[in-house]
């Protein structure tokens, strides 16, 4: 078996070196324009560094969820990836510290989120948040004029939400009130604003509790009562993503929940459609509370080119360079540089864009303790997969509630035995 | 042009001839050394080397895995569990209720695909033999037809359920088509049966045409005499339906239901991109649940993925043995006859 092993090894490691010295791949996915820019950086890049010949390989999120995580195992793989699966594949990344040439720069600037992205324990460098998201909503400003109903204000729950754009949709016919997208994470910040918290004393999941289920027992609700889009839930099974954005965008739902990363997205595609505003997170019990999260754009530390790899990464985590990525792409800065000076300015003539991320940048200050813990939580991707697969099996009526969650807690204990 | 074709065929030849030189006096040393036997061997040697690294190697490779457990891809990495991953598929305490099953979503999928494969096959095979009899009749525009019946099987399965899903999605062209004629629409792939119904008829559309290229072809090779024997008779054309026909069309019926049974529980493609599994579970399948467990989850589970997959693999055996079992009954009666 040894042998075999080895032989298997060293044939992937013999594809894994067909990189050229002075190349450096990167995978990349887009939500909006930030291929575009990335592209336009790196050849900037480029002609400062012509020895250093970056690869861009633009690839769809699901590529980036679906096989990064194989190539990684096989010891092979781009030499930087954006991901948002951060913490889970935090054993993958290369520790940069050696490489650059000044790591303080990195501790400062970007320190704050370092957790998110390498193992526990770790003092390691790995990358850097390209965008900081927080899951929030937004709603249809034109359709809620046009049916008279009042945009609920500061402090409004999740029913007051819901139930005002119930009314929007049976008075504009629209096709539901409002959609989440099919995702463990985008729900999570609601479930943290009804008091769940997921992390157990010991670190480890811990069981499903009043919190998660009193809003996972409002969202199978409002599916039954056709408020929420039963399309983006139900039409998949496991932990399929859907987002509804285009459901939002076609007009089809008043009120969607989803993120600071649609923003671009709705912008470019919406254009002068419509009016719409972000409207941060409903309130649960305790809490108005959306979840932080956002792409990284991470080392990996099976590169064959580390030096090179420190001097793109050095080059793209550059305070100048982050600014300017951040005003064309319409993502919120993790650089605490360019956060504490301010006075970025957005790339958008859309009124629309500039009030959003000023919503989406003072509802970050709600977050609850309980959400803010799980970006760098290792078990977070367990329980979301868990919620999603089972909620939705809810919806189609296939579990009951109880079901699902006794399903959810044995999901994730099997999840956890499994990965360890 | 003939010398000119002449010239080439030397130039080809040529190197051919002098490797041939080379490799003569070492292969007659083997087959002196070995005899005939040693001869086959070295012949089937290129084949059964690519089948080797291609194929049996993958599959050794899978049963391992089946035997481990962990998210690492590397063996050398893994935890050896024995048969702890099949235990986890199959453990139940009622069979009856797959909520009870500690997989219950392996044991949803086992039940989707064994109704998918009952249901697809039995009206694919249905459809496809009166579509070959149909087609081989003198009707008109019988070329046209053919290649008509044949066309979606030109298809990638990718793009046939993105077709169907925009026929059919909420917003779709079936549903416009309702609400021209003032009926309601129908949320054609949010509803369980609808949904899995989808499925059927969608993957029977796509398939169709090449079975009832294989019948057809069957039906072609009844010798005509027969027929107008029949016909001279004034036998009734059921009567020629059930004793002439389907006993000639039976090695070709065979082949087909063999070959759609082995595909009907293969099914993935059309039906991932379609329903993606839902609405819920309705439409998840076998492939789509090893896919989900292996592949698409966010912690993945290659092991367990692997001993649904070696399962389903023994599901595939089985019916190949029987398709080679039928062949062979069939050969020998032929002989008989």
């Amino acid at each position: 078996m040894k042998k075999t092993v080895t032989a298997f090894t060293l044939g992937l490691s013999l594809l894994a070196s067909t990189a050229m010295a002075g190349d450096v791949r990167m995978m990349w996915y887009s939500d909006g324009v930030e291929g575009e820019v990335m592209k336009d950086l790196l050849a900037r890049f480029h002609a400062q560094n012509p020895d250093i010949n970056v690869i861009l390989d633009e690839v769809a999120y699901k590529v980036v969820q679906e096989q990064l995580q194989i190539q990684l195992e096989a010891g092979s793989g781009p030499d930087i990836a954006r991901v948002t699966n951060i913490k889970t594949l935090a054993p993958h990344w290369l520790n940069l510290t050696p490489y650059l040439s000044d790591p303080d720069y990195w501790r400062t600037n970007f320190g704050a989120y370092a957790d998110w992205m390498r193992e526990d324990g770790s003092d390691a460098i790995t990358g850097f948040m390209t965008q900081l998201t927080l899951t929030g909503g937004f709603a249809n400003k034109t359709l809620f004029e046009q049916a008279g109903v009042a945009m609920p204000g500061a402090g409004a729950t999740w029913d007051d939400w819901v139930n005002a754009s119930a009314e929007v949709a049976k008075s504009q016919g629209t096709a539901a009130a409002f959609a989440i997208d099919r995702s463990g994470h985008r729900i999570s910040g609601p479930n943290a604003s009804y008091g769940a918290n997921y992390i157990a004393a010991d670190g480890m999941p811990a069981p499903m509790d009043a919190g998660s289920k009193a809003f996972a027992e409002k969202l199978v609700g409002w599916v039954a009562d056709g408020k929420m889009l039963k399309d983006t839930w139900v039409a998949a099974s496991g932990s399929t993503y859907r987002a509804a954005a285009d459901d939002f965008i076609n007009a089809a739902i008043p009120f969607y929940y989803s993120g600071s990363w649609q923003i671009a997205n709705l912008s470019s595609k919406i254009g002068t459609g419509f009016d719409w505003v972000a409207i941060g997170s409903p309130c649960g019990t305790v809490a108005c509370s959306g979840l932080a999260g956002g792409a990284a754009l991470v080392a990996v530390k099976y590169t064959k080119n580390p030096e090179d790899v420190a001097k793109v990464m050095e080059f793209l985590g550059s305070e100048e360079i982050v600014k300017e990525f951040s005003e064309r792409t319409l993502f919120l800065p993790a650089h605490a540089g360019v956060v504490t000076k301010g006075g970025l300015k957005w790339d958008t003539k859309d009124p629309n864009v500039g009030a959003a991320l000023d919503k989406f940048v003072s509802a970050a200050t709600e977050v609850a303790p309980a959400a803010a813990a799980l970006p760098s939580w290792k078990w977070a991707s367990a329980y979301y997969g868990a919620l999603v697969n089972r909620i939705s099996q809810v919806m189609a009526g296939e579990l009951t509630l109880d079901d699902a969650y006794t399903k959810i807690d044995s999901d994730i204990a099997e999840q956890v035995a499994a990965a360890k | 042009m003939k010398p000119l074709a002449s010239i080439l065929g030397a130039v080809i030849a040529a190197p051919l001839g002098w490797i041939a030189g080379l490799a003569e006096a070492p292969l007659r040393l083997w087959q002196r050394l070995t005899g005939k036997g040693g001869m086959i061997a070295f012949f089937l040697l290129p084949n059964m080397a690519i089948f080797g690294v291609f194929v049996l190697f993958p599959l050794i490779i899978n049963i391992v895995y089946s035997t481990t457990s962990g998210s690492a891809l590397f063996l050398s990495d893994r935890d050896f569990v024995g048969l702890g991953q099949y235990e986890r598929l199959l453990r139940c305490d009622d069979y009856t209720n797959t909520l009870t099953c500690q997989e219950d979503q392996f044991w949803t999928a086992v039940k989707n695909t064994a109704v998918f494969v009952v249901v697809q096959v039995g009206l694919l095979i249905s459809i496809a033999t009166a579509t070959a009899l149909i087609l081989n009749r003198e009707i008109m525009g019988r070329s046209f037809w053919r290649a008509m019946f044949f066309f979606p099987v030109l298809l990638s399965p990718v793009v046939v359920g993105l077709i169907w899903r925009w026929i059919l999605d909420r917003n779709g062209a079936l549903n416009a088509a309702l609400v021209g004629v003032g009926l309601d629409p129908v949320n054609w792939l949010l509803e369980r049966g609808w949904a899995f119904a989808a499925t059927i008829g969608i993957t029977i559309w796509a398939h169709l045409g090449f079975y009832a290229l294989i019948l057809l072809a069957g039906l072609q090779a009844i010798p005509r005499d027969l027929y107008e024997a029949a016909e001279m008779d004034g036998t009734p054309p059921g009567r020629v339906f059930w004793r002439i026909t389907l006993p000639l069309l039976m090695p070709n019926l065979l082949v087909v239901i063999v070959l759609s049974l082995i595909r009907a529980v293969q099914v993935f493609d059309e039906a991932y991109v379609l329903t993606g599994g839902g609405p819920g579970t309705a439409t998840l399948y076998l492939t789509q649940y090893i896919y989900e467990v292996g592949f698409a989850s966010l912690l993945k589970n290659p092991g367990l993925a692997s001993a649904a997959s070696i399962l389903m693999g023994g599901v595939l055996i089985v019916l190949t043995l029987v398709q080679l079992g039928l062949s062979n009954r069939n050969e020998k009666k032929g002989k008989q006859k």
